[in-house]
């Protein structure tokens, strides 16, 4: 049995881009996550103070990096998609 | 807590093992061959392996743990939501498509398929073993904490039914049913517990919970020097009382059934507030609240004291939108029960006293992790390393790795990972109001945080509690089937297959997956049983610290960093794997479960992500760089 993937996978021209975009895009949510950890761990009653609608910071926050990995995944996989489209139809031609 | 046992309950359980079970049959019949049995043939449409992953991920640990601890500490578990969902983050930007690229079966295949290392396959085996067994206990818990209110059966009887189960589906079809299974379940989950969010924004926030909930009483008592003598109700003698950080509580007799007592003194009045009790007596009998444990005097409990609207304290609300429930909830009271065990005329007593906490505290982290009031620097570094370990968890956990070897494409993986994140993210948002629903609705069974989500859900009547109950038992079905295939992968394709170059056939190497599934299973539902008393989301959050450890620094540096060596990858796995036991058995939860003081633990901290995990990156480039310069050196002398 040799190494490899379950599946056979197509040349993708992409990766590299992707890759990057990836990369770019994990990094930009790992601020906003490590920023909710610092704000608790260095100012917890920041965390309570009331914001927008009467909620507060932390449920805002809390609320808020979940729907943001949501949108975020939409708008990478929106991005990735349209690469290797181009890319590897420029391949083929 | 005393649980009444119900046919519909049963019924329903029955109906949903017997479906699960005819779905593992019907696909077993189709599993020939080693890729049908570890990946599903790689052809599983990526929306269905989006709601796999759903379920895969959603364990016990998910939904009776995350909501467990939020109705007992509020905020605080709903840190785990947002870590467990963060978690998802890395895996969709940085691991999924490189390791569909890579991989084969097993999680030790990504990682070996550059170098083809015996030290790689081996430690990369052993740690998917332990990170799957480390999961594994809590979901087995959480068996055995459904089935005592489900079917009225011990603890134990859970956990091995649940492991005959799940051994029977992984060791006759492997991940294609363990696929169905999870996807049928994960669906399930998410639609149940949004159904059971709706009912509690409809019912609002009120006083009292329901007519036939147990509001505990308050008695007027006259005290002498410190000490109570007398209570207004005479039908209540004094028996004594005794002080435990500066609490003080009272027993009390009336008709010959003990009862405790917390005393309550304003000014020139004192008055008792009734308490839930659990006595072991000298003669090795527990008593809860006074009674044998059939008598049924244990009762659910969780209100609130005060229910606030735009200032103005009310009775109660009416049908609330998801904002302004939050939004009424942190400007209310609500009435949580606090923990005090001690020794009282050779008796054990466990006393579980109203503690009322206002709702602003319950809305922002602290209750558990403390990061205010009575904030330590290890208690700031203990919330920092959960986040670090929830974050970076996910991406490492080989059973939820393999499910990227299920589907035909780079594309379906990513397209699969982005419907399981907004589907796990819509779960983690439900858990939010579910666990503060059961914290307002008498949805809590003080001696076990596990139980939250059925019980609130058996205030809205027993049909509903026996679904929800159906799909939480389904739920660890799902999850410990797949932690069961990783496992069985691990030790019969990557150890006596690899590993061990062991000659098999197909139809062998899919025997031997059968044997270690078996194998796993048996361990699984030994260490289920011994574990029995611990919160499940607690014990997760531990196999996500090890996992980080151990596998997350060998993935990304493996994807990331060209001069990542075979030895490296080894060595970091070894160090972030044992770094991450060790701290764990010298940590004060641990201790705790020796019967030892928790604060002598030589490890402050509770969760070793902090120190392990950046550890295992340290390992990894300091031997890829000596082994690296080693082989240069090596090429320039031949």
């Amino acid at each position: 049995m040799l190494h490899g993937p379950s599946v056979e996978l197509g040349k993708d021209r992409s990766v590299p881009k992707k890759t990057r975009l990836g990369v770019v895009m994990f990094i930009i949510y790992m601020v906003i996550y490590a920023g909710f950890v610092f704000i608790g761990a260095r100012f917890p009653k920041a965390l309570g103070a009331r914001l927008a609608g009467g909620q507060n910071l932390a449920f805002l926050y809390g609320m808020g990096l979940i729907v943001l990995a949501a949108v975020m995944g939409l708008i990478y996989n929106f991005l990735c998609t349209r690469l290797e489209d181009r890319m590897n139809e420029e391949e083929q031609s | 807590m005393i649980y009444q046992v119900s046919s519909t309950a049963i019924g329903i359980f029955i109906f949903f093992v017997l479906t699960v079970l005819g779905l593992s049959f019907f696909f077993a019949r189709k599993t020939q061959s080693a890729s049908g049995y570890y990946a599903a043939g790689g052809q599983i449409h990526w929306a269905v392996n989006g709601i796999a992953f759903a379920g895969d991920y959603l364990s016990a640990a998910s939904f009776l743990g995350i909501c467990g601890m939020i109705a007992f500490f509020g905020y605080d578990g709903f840190l785990y939501s947002i870590g467990y969902l963060a978690g998802w983050v890395v895996a969709l930007f940085l691991v999924a498509e490189p390791l569909k690229r890579l991989g084969k079966y097993t999680f030790a295949d990504a990682l070996d398929a550059k170098f083809n290392s015996r030290a790689i396959k081996l430690t990369a085996a052993i740690s998917t073993l332990v990170v799957s067994i480390f999961y594994l206990i809590p979901q087995m818990v959480g068996a055995g904490a459904i089935v005592m209110p489900l079917l009225g059966l011990p603890h134990w009887v859970g956990v091995v039914l649940v492991g005959s189960i799940v051994i029977l589906i992984v060791a006759t079809a492997g991940m294609t049913s363990t696929t169905y299974v999870q996807f049928i379940k994960g669906g399930l989950l998410i639609v149940f517990s949004l159904i059971l969010v709706v009912l509690v924004l409809n019912k609002g926030i009120q006083r009292t919970p329901s007519s036939s909930y147990h509001m505990p009483m308050v008695l007027a008592a006259t005290l002498s020097d410190g000490r109570v003598t007398t209570v207004a109700d005479g039908s209540y003698q004094v028996l004594g009382q005794v002080a435990e950080k500066e609490i003080v509580f009272v027993k009390l007799a009336k008709a010959g059934i003990a009862s405790w007592w917390k005393l309550r003194v304003a000014g020139a009045t004192a008055d008792l507030e009734e308490t839930l009790s659990v006595v072991v007596t000298s003669a090795g009998d527990t008593l809860y609240n006074g009674e044998p444990k059939e008598a049924g005097k244990f009762y659910q409990v969780g209100h609130m004291s005060k229910v606030v609207v735009n200032g103005r304290e009310v009775e109660k609300t009416g049908p609330l939108g998801p904002f302004k429930y939050i939004k009424t909830l942190a400007a209310s009271e609500v009435v949580r029960f606090s923990k005090q065990a001690f020794g009282f005329a050779g008796e054990k007593v466990t006393l579980y006293y109203q503690n009322v906490t206002s709702g602003a505290d319950i809305m922002k982290p602290g209750l558990y992790y403390k990061l205010d009031k009575g904030a330590t620097l290890w208690s700031r570094l203990d919330f920092i390393s959960l986040m670090l370990a929830l974050f970076l968890g996910t991406s490492a956990l080989p059973h939820i790795l393999i499910r990227y070897y299920t589907v035909p494409s780079q594309r379906a993986a990513r397209k699969s990972t982005i419907v399981a994140i907004a589907a796990i993210g819509l779960f983690y948002i439900l858990t939010l109001f579910m666990g503060t629903g059961a914290m307002i609705n008498g949805g809590l069974d003080v001696g076990s945080s596990n139980m939250a989500a059925p019980l609130l859900a058996k205030t809205f009547g027993i049909t509903l509690f026996s679904i929800i109950s159906a799909i939480a038992f389904a739920t660890i079905l799902g999850t410990v089937s797949g932690l069961i295939v990783a496992s069985s992968g691990a030790v019969a394709h990557d150890l006596m297959d690899k590993y061990l170059k062991i000659e098999m056939t197909e139809k062998g190497k899919v025997r031997a997956g059968r044997i270690a599934a078996v194998g796993v299973g048996v361990v699984a539902i030994l260490l289920g049983i011994l574990f029995e008393k611990q919160n499940v989301n607690f014990l997760v959050g531990l196999a996500f610290a090890i996992a980080a450890s151990a596998n997350l620094p060998a993935i990304l540096m493996l994807l990331f960093w060209k001069r990542t060596t075979s030895k490296g990858i080894a060595a970091a796995i070894v160090v972030g794997m044992l770094t991450a036991l060790i701290l764990i058995l010298f940590s004060p939860t641990l201790y705790e479960i020796y019967g030892l003081p928790p604060a002598s633990a030589p490890f402050p901290l509770q969760n070793p992500g902090i120190i392990s995990i950046p550890l295992g990156f340290i390992t990894l480039i300091v031997v890829s760089l000596l082994t690296k310069k080693r082989k240069t050196v090596a090429a320039e002398q031949a």
